[in-house]
């Protein structure tokens, strides 16, 4: 029986895709993102071992009101497709319920999903750390762009709706050349259907001060409106839609 | 004649052979399943009328009420007509000669009175306090006339609070309807008619009781008549327009606020009703959209200005100063058709036209198969307003009728067939301490309960204090209702609702509606003792007075059966045990899971609980979860509450939530697609109410701040809406502590 590493789970509404979902973090992580709001996930030592079986069982306690009030369940983390197998079979074993999958990733580790995969999920939060190859190892401290790149074309090539997400953080995402590339390669992808920058916050300082870690953003304000504004600004400009 | 000029057009015959809205209602209501496109927004004369009272409202928070009249006990009659704006106004009435002005209302209790008014220096008249301290009885002194040794003690250490043994009982909806559709002499022929049917018993009580409790709602009829009389309005026949059918249930209304000062003086459901002839009116071209909202604009401006004299004793309680004028909306008929009209849609767009406010209290009966338009709307009134609430129509329905409406929070009763009495609650949080010790109280140490062995040992052993528990619930029940059967045959002696009562059928159906709060505090230290180690430290008397848990055990509000079953199982017993008592005018027994804002009152009555929670710590609000302990979000909490069954709450569970607008959604269509999702979800999942509140904490605590910038802000706590800027300061923290459901 496949076990994964398991953070915690959520049933959150209009966060990680669309309508009210069950969202399964699963614990481990390869980036160390700067402006990371979980740096409790890092590690897939910090999740608990849980069967698929038993995380389907608490996923069906929520199945009716999920199909009720429209949603579906997201694999989310930490980085799922550092556990490939367990984030396959979780999403197969939804998809056969009938119920609407996501895989929230950062694309790094595309490779590691295969078609089968892939054929069980329905649509793909895609975190474009940068644009700019440089800036995205300085967000990312220990990641590389090309194989987000190259996996949103697979994705783009089997149909595979994506929301893009980029975190706006001032002085480190908000370059204009930046973010100009981040809309260029959304831009290229034609199932991307929609764009949501989300807003730097400092929500996670604490887990930082909890596990004795430094948070490098301690002093990053959150992004003005009117730099929100120009960056939805350039988003649009490429018809994409933005939110 | 006269009827047929008032009934032109209507249709069906037997609302007309007997006194029958619902039916009506069911023969001539037309469903709207559009949007709110046809909406309009205030006119200048709404909008010069509203500022004037608004400038009313800053002299009134400041000084906590604006004016009192304290030398006229208030009854239908008692007062000469007033006016907002004399010669505007759409609708007229008010409780006093001015808007704003309270009454006195001594018939339920003296002490009550002149504690308002001491509390805002004033003073009693001296003749009014002679009458009712020499002359004439109130409820509050014939409670304490009958009231038992064991009630007293009961109600002195909490475990029994907010009883309505020194204030109006409230909670009764006359349907004000009826005076619209039947006028006051065909209501008051009734009314002899029934009468006369009771010579033909012998006199024993119960039928001198409802011969002389007929001839009072006569008189109350009669009062009604001349009331309105002197603002110039024959009602004696029916109301012939949409102004004259809102006017005439207005009248009615307005007389019942000015007779009783009930806890909750609810309205009941009359926006579809009233649709009934502002359609017409508009169909024979004497009505335009514009003016049909402005009538809707002026009658809900003479709701949000009722007021009541209260005591700051009764604020702790009832936090914010309401009035639940609580006006129940939407809902589908028994024939499948949609209750939702036109007038629906006006009585929320109230909310822009007027800006936010918590009252009437709007209270949408949800259905997944309500019409997409109304359900979006809804949706996004929650979103910009945060003042409506939302309770289960596919359990009401049922369980009632579908012209049921709710009473306060979360009391459905049929509309002029169920009447309840009020029982505000018991606190079983405290019943398990007393399990515990033996039937002393934590804090005093003084025995309340019967004496019983006190657990023993270092660690609680969990079938030892469900034993000890389900003896206790015994003794509390049996307490509990004895207290509601003094208060209610007193309440009918000394301040019976004459005018509330003459708009029910006869004879009616009565509740008992018991209540209970403490219910999470409860369960997770049953769930700690059964799941974790409880360790007892007692002083030096051996009563218990604090806990140490040692492991994890789960908590209420995570959608875990472990623990939701033993909630579930402690609804059940202590309905079981309430069941078996003997009520007061043979009355159905009831349990809501509702605290209104008692449940920071609660809190601090009660010792520390075996779940961690500290001495004096607030309990949860209602039905929800401890603040904190909800760890998977809104849905699984909500999913949690849900299952409490509602065949044995039949009086209502409330759940209050927050959500920040990013935990609803991205963009404004997400959020609210998704809030009506979540809507149908908990519905389907047999939820039975739900307050949303929209908001981020930073604005709340903005609003801490800076009160004066936000006159309006409203929000939702247990089973009505408030101002936030009119909570206490301890109230306005207790709020912002608890689980905000937002996006990490």
């Amino acid at each position: 029986m496949t076990t994964g590493s398991l953070h915690s789970y959520d049933i959150s509404t209009g966060v990680d895709g669309p309508g009210t979902r069950f969202v399964a973090f699963l614990a481990g992580c390869p980036l160390r993102c700067q402006y990371c709001h979980s740096p409790d996930t890092w590690y897939r030592r910090s999740g608990r071992p849980t069967s698929v079986d038993d995380l389907m069982t608490e996923i069906q306690r929520y199945e009716r009101f999920i199909k009720v009030a429209g949603g579906g369940v997201t694999i989310s983390g930490g980085e799922p497709l550092q556990q490939p197998a367990f984030t396959r079979e979780l999403l197969r074993r939804c998809h056969d319920l009938r119920l609407h999958t996501a895989l929230d990733t950062s694309g790094m580790l595309g490779d590691r999903a295969d078609d089968a995969l892939l054929d069980a999920t329905d649509l793909v939060l895609l975190d474009l750390k940068s644009g700019d190859p440089a800036t995205y190892r300085k967000v990312t401290r220990t990641g590389r762009l090309a194989p987000t790149v190259r996996f949103a074309h697979r994705l783009a090539d089997r149909g595979i709706a994506i929301w893009v997400r980029f975190v706006l953080v001032p002085g480190l995402t908000d370059d204009p050349a930046n973010v100009d590339a981040v809309a260029e390669i959304a831009a290229s992808v034609p199932t991307v259907e929609r764009v949501e920058v989300l807003p730097f916050h400092r929500l996670g300082a604490q887990k930082y001060a909890a596990l004795g870690l430094g948070f490098p953003l301690a002093d990053t304000p959150a992004p003005a409106p009117d730099l929100l504004g120009r960056v939805h600004e350039q988003f649009r400009s490429r018809g994409l839609a933005v939110l | 004649m006269e009827r047929r000029e008032a009934w032109r057009g209507f249709t069906g015959t037997g609302w007309r052979e007997t006194i029958d809205v619902g039916a009506f209602i069911h023969d001539n209501v037309e469903p709207y399943a559009g949007g709110p496109e046809f909406l309009t927004g205030p006119t200048e004369r709404t909008e010069r009328i509203w500022r004037k009272l608004e400038r009313m409202f800053v002299d009134e928070r400041r000084r906590g009420i604006y004016d009192v009249d304290a030398h006229t006990p208030s009854t239908i009659t008692s007062h000469a007509p007033g006016y907002i704006d004399q010669g505007h106004e759409l609708i007229v009435g008010l409780q006093t000669s001015s808007p704003l002005r309270r009454a006195i209302m001594p018939a339920g209790g003296l002490r009550m009175v002149q504690a308002g008014l001491a509390a805002y220096g004033y003073s009693l008249d001296s003749t009014v306090r002679t009458i009712y301290s020499q002359y004439r009885k109130t409820h509050n002194d014939g409670v304490f006339d009958a009231y038992p040794q064991d009630v007293l003690a009961a109600r002195r250490s909490h475990i029994i609070t907010g009883l309505p043994d020194a204030y109006g009982r409230g909670r009764i909806i006359g349907d004000y309807r009826r005076v619209a559709l039947y006028g006051i002499d065909r209501l008051i022929e009734e009314r002899r008619e029934r009468k006369a049917a009771l010579d033909a018993k012998l006199s024993a009580e119960d039928v001198i009781r409802d011969r002389e409790e007929l001839a009072e709602h006569i008189k109350a009829l009669e009062d009604l008549r001349y009331m309105a009389d002197r603002y110039g309005f024959d009602i004696s026949g029916p109301a012939t327009t949409g102004q004259e059918a809102i006017q005439w249930l207005y009248f009615a209304y307005l007389a019942a606020t000015k007779e009783q000062n009930g806890a909750a003086m609810s309205l009941g459901r009359t926006a579809s009703f009233a649709d009934i002839y502002l359609q017409r009116d508009i169909a024979e071209g004497t009505l335009t959209e514009q003016r049909a909202q402005e009538l809707v604009d002026d009658f809900v401006i003479k709701l949000r200005i009722i007021r009541f004299l209260r005591t700051p004793e009764y604020d702790q309680l009832f936090s914010g100063d309401p009035t639940w004028v609580t006006e129940s909306l939407g809902g589908i008929g028994v024939d499948g058709r949609p209750l939702v009209t036109r007038t629906s849609f006006r009585y929320l767009q109230t909310l822009y036209n007027l800006g936010a406010a918590p009252e009437p209290n709007l209270t949408v009966l949800w259905s997944p198969r309500l019409p997409e338009g109304f359900k979006r709307f809804c949706a996004q009134v929650s979103l910009d307003t945060s003042a409506i609430q939302y309770e289960n129509d596919d359990l009401i329905r049922p369980a009632y009728s579908d012209d049921t409406a709710i009473a306060c929070c979360v009391s459905a009763m049929r509309v002029g067939k169920d009447m309840q009495f009020f029982g505000a609650r018991a606190n079983v949080a405290k019943a398990l301490l007393y399990a515990i010790n033996g039937g002393r109280d934590e804090l005093t140490g003084e025995q309340v309960a019967p004496a019983a062995a006190p657990v023993d040992g270092d660690v609680l052993d969990y079938d030892e204090v469900l034993a000890a528990f389900d003896q206790t619930l015994d003794w509390l029940a049996e307490t509990y209702v004895d207290a509601l059967n003094v208060i209610h045959y007193m309440h009918d002696k000394y301040a019976y609702e004459r005018l509330e009562m003459a708009l029910h059928d006869h004879p009616v159906h009565r509740f008992l509606a018991t209540g209970i709060a403490g219910l999470s505090v409860a369960v997770d230290s049953l769930s700690a003792i059964k799941y974790a180690q409880v360790k007892v430290l007692r002083d030096e008397t051996g009563l218990a007075v604090d806990y140490a848990v040692d492991g994890d055990f789960p908590t209420f509000g995570n959608n875990d059966d472990r623990v939701d079953a033993l909630a579930v199982d402690l609804v059940e017993r202590f309905m079981e045990k309430i069941r078996r008592q003997p009520s007061y005018r043979g009355a159905e027994p009831t349990l809501s899971v509702l605290t209104i804002t008692s449940n920071v009152v609660y809190g601090k009555k009660t010792g520390s609980t075996p779940d961690g929670r500290h001495a004096g710590e607030p309990f949860a609000p209602g039905a929800n979860p401890m603040n904190g302990r909800d760890r998977h979000g809104l849905v699984a909490a909500a999913l949690s509450v849900a299952k409490l069954p509602y065949r044995c709450a039949r009086d209502g569970i409330s759940l209050t939530t927050t959500v920040t607008p990013d935990g609803l959604g991205h963009s404004r269509d997400d959020r609210i697609d998704n809030l009506v999702g979540v809507l149908d979800g908990y519905t389907d999942a047999g939820g039975f109410h739900l307050n949303v509140n929209v908001l981020d904490r930073a604005t709340l605590e903005d609003a801490m701040a800076h009160p004066e910038n936000y006159p309006q802000l409203t929000i939702r706590v247990s089973g009505y809406a408030v101002n936030f800027v009119r909570l206490s300061a301890e109230q306005q923290r207790d709020v912002i502590s608890r689980t905000f459901h937002g996006a990490l």
